[in-house]
């Protein structure tokens, strides 16, 4: 069965992050947020395609749902002077 | 026509397409189910296509965008985004204003 920490490290070997958490525990559903300097200067549509591709095949395969929230380091550390 | 060929025409011919597991008063999957609540709290009209109902479609979808999962909402033939964009457009403000100008 897929695990989280799995697919945290499916998604570092393709795509570089400065932060990573996936939560999910049934195999097939997922939660994650990811913070990636790829992600700068793109669209949401674009960042999640970014995620999407690190995970090619899986994508289509193992995971059944991924929801995520993408951010830029900017944003993540304004989220995190917020909070 | 082709199943790319189809899809094109489906997103083009309306102004809002919803493709999701299911109908919209019988959802088959929990983000099929937040993708029409979003719409319904916008009070717009869609169309929406199951593609449970259509292998062609629900594989087709997939390539037409390079977005690999369902629900994906299209406005004016553009592809917006699937349940977790829309949620996040939703609560910007982004969303209503976009679907308003389709009114």
């Amino acid at each position: 069965m897929l695990s989280a920490q799995q697919l945290e490290t499916y998604i570092t070997q393709n795509l570089a992050c400065d932060y990573i958490k996936v939560l999910g525990d049934d195999g097939t559903h997922f939660e994650a947020v990811i913070v990636s300097p790829e992600f700068v200067g793109k669209t949401m549509v674009k960042q999640h395609q970014l995620v999407y591709a690190a995970l090619g095949d899986r994508m289509r395969a193992e995971i059944h749902a991924l929801s995520m929230q993408t951010l830029t380091p900017e944003a993540w550390l304004k989220l995190q002077a917020n909070n | 026509m082709d199943t790319q060929e189809l899809i094109r025409s489906q997103v083009t011919g309306n102004p809002v397409v919803l493709y999701m597991k299911g109908s919209p008063k019988f959802p088959q999957c929990g983000f099929s189910n937040l993708a029409t609540q979003i719409l319904n709290a916008c009070n717009v009209e869609y169309v929406a296509i199951d593609v449970l109902a259509d292998q062609n479609i629900r594989e087709g979808i997939k390539t037409y965008a390079n977005w690999p999962t369902i629900p994906q909402l299209y406005i004016n033939g553009e592809f917006i985004g699937g349940s977790d964009i829309m949620r996040a457009m939703y609560e910007s403000g982004e969303l209503q204003t976009l679907l308003n100008a389709t009114k």
